[in-house]
């Protein structure tokens, strides 16, 4: 049943890009899993909406990235044809739902992050990218709102989902440095002025973070310890399981098509 | 040379892609949702250029082929559809016949969207039925990318309501 997974010439600019679609891929897929399954319709709705939309970013940055490599890839084969190790998502992104305040957790972290980063990526000096920072800087913002309003309810709710959201925020906390990590190649990126350096949005981060726990009166951690290897195809043994399941039909029946 | 020949039949050619509908809000023509953003002529051969209102809105690849069908039966043949991302999309874009539109069917029409990043910050959305302003929110998301749930407490009717992006 095995097709073989393609080869990407990972140039600095085509692993950017396949960074940041691997991110919103792998995301939306985790998302997509509520389908059916959420505590209630509204939010049923609400998460798959916010996988619709990390989906749709994906495909722009998928496209774009098979683009500039200039080879046989497309957007498809990008997704589908992949292997584990070949993926380049932080790991974040990866963890699985566990409960409904791990899974707000987790996308509170990275929808306060993504929402300061594509706002300042709308001055990169790729036009493409710009392009598609405009249009996810829009969804990145509704999408914090949500989860933040979801975090104040958690925290501020009763024992129970007080300490599920604390519990999802000390376990997810380690994860989130790996979205302010820069290697050479996207340092020459950002000296381009095509890349953002995820440094200088730090400081306004985790004032999101602290503002919106302050008022869910959860506490961040202090531990300054982040674990990374996402970004190098270094990944939990969460992501494996993911794939076999986003990739089974395109793996099984090479080409398939609608 | 441009002639008046050419500008008639680019006429003709927006006019038959003005006339697409969205399939998901059928009210409202591509031309109303400011999707619509260029009908270019080179010979007789047309391409059009539409942007996405969400980036995944499934309703995109659905609207490029209706697009091709109304300008295949205009007899526009091999027609191009290109997809444009800058500028984003916003909804006020939508002309004021689409919010009219929206309104007559039962969905409240965006409101301007300078609020868009207050946090949490308070909308009004005039009630699409009775026109109340009495209504809450129900869900940030609706049944489509581009709309949230809502209910009036006048006439107690749950209603669509357009989102501003």
């Amino acid at each position: 049943m095995a097709v073989a997974n393609i080869q990407v010439s990972e140039t600095p600019l085509v692993l950017y890009a396949l960074r940041r679609a691997d991110d919103a891929l792998i995301l939306g897929h985790r998302l997509s899993e509520w389908c059916g399954h959420a505590p209630m319709l509204e939010e049923d709705m609400a998460l798959s909406n916010i996988a619709l939309d990390l989906i749709g970013q994906a495909r722009e940055l998928y496209g774009y990235a098979a683009k500039v490599e200039g080879k046989d890839n497309d957007e498809d084969k990008l997704a589908y044809l992949r292997d584990v190790r070949q993926y380049r998502n932080l790991l974040l992104v990866e963890q699985p739902n566990g409960d409904f305040a791990q899974t707000l957790v987790r996308q509170f972290f990275y929808s306060a992050f993504t929402d300061l980063y594509w706002r300042a990526m709308m001055n990169s000096r790729d036009a493409t990218l710009a392009a598609i920072a405009a249009k996810s800087e829009k969804e990145s913002a509704y999408h914090l709102r949500h989860a933040s309003e979801w975090i104040i309810r958690l925290g501020d709710g009763t024992a129970e989902s007080h300490a599920r959201a604390q519990g999802a925020i000390e376990h997810l906390w380690a994860f989130t440095g790996e979205m302010f990590a820069v290697d050479d190649g996207e340092r020459s990126l950002i000296d381009a002025g095509i890349a953002v350096d995820p440094a200088t949005l730090r400081g306004r981060w985790l004032k999101t973070l602290s503002d919106v726990a302050n008022e869910a009166t959860l506490a961040l951690p202090q531990n300054d310890w982040m674990q990374q290897g996402g970004r190098s195809g270094r990944h939990s043994e969460h992501l494996g399981h993911l794939l076999s399941e986003l990739q089974s039909m395109q793996r099984i029946f090479p080409g398939l098509t609608w | 040379m441009v002639t008046v020949l050419d500008s008639e039949l680019r006429q003709r050619a927006w006019d038959a892609v003005a006339s697409v509908v969205d399939p998901e809000i059928p009210v409202l023509t591509i031309a109303d949702l400011g999707v619509l953003r260029d009908v270019v002529l080179d010979g007789d051969q047309v391409e059009v250029a539409i942007t996405p209102t969400y980036s995944g809105c499934p309703a995109m690849n659905m609207i490029a082929l209706e697009i091709e069908l109304a300008l295949e039966r205009a007899g526009f043949h091999q027609p191009k559809v290109r997809t444009v991302l800058s500028p984003a999309w916003t909804t006020d874009w939508m002309s004021e016949e689409g919010r009219r539109k929206l309104r007559a069917y039962g969905i409240a029409p965006p409101q301007a969207s300078s609020s868009r990043r207050a946090l949490f910050g308070e909308q009004a959305v005039a009630c699409p039925q009775c026109g109340s302003d009495k209504t809450e929110l129900l869900s940030e998301f609706g049944s489509t990318s581009c709309k949230a749930l809502w209910r009036c407490m006048s006439c107690r009717e749950p209603f669509d309501y357009f989102k501003c992006h």
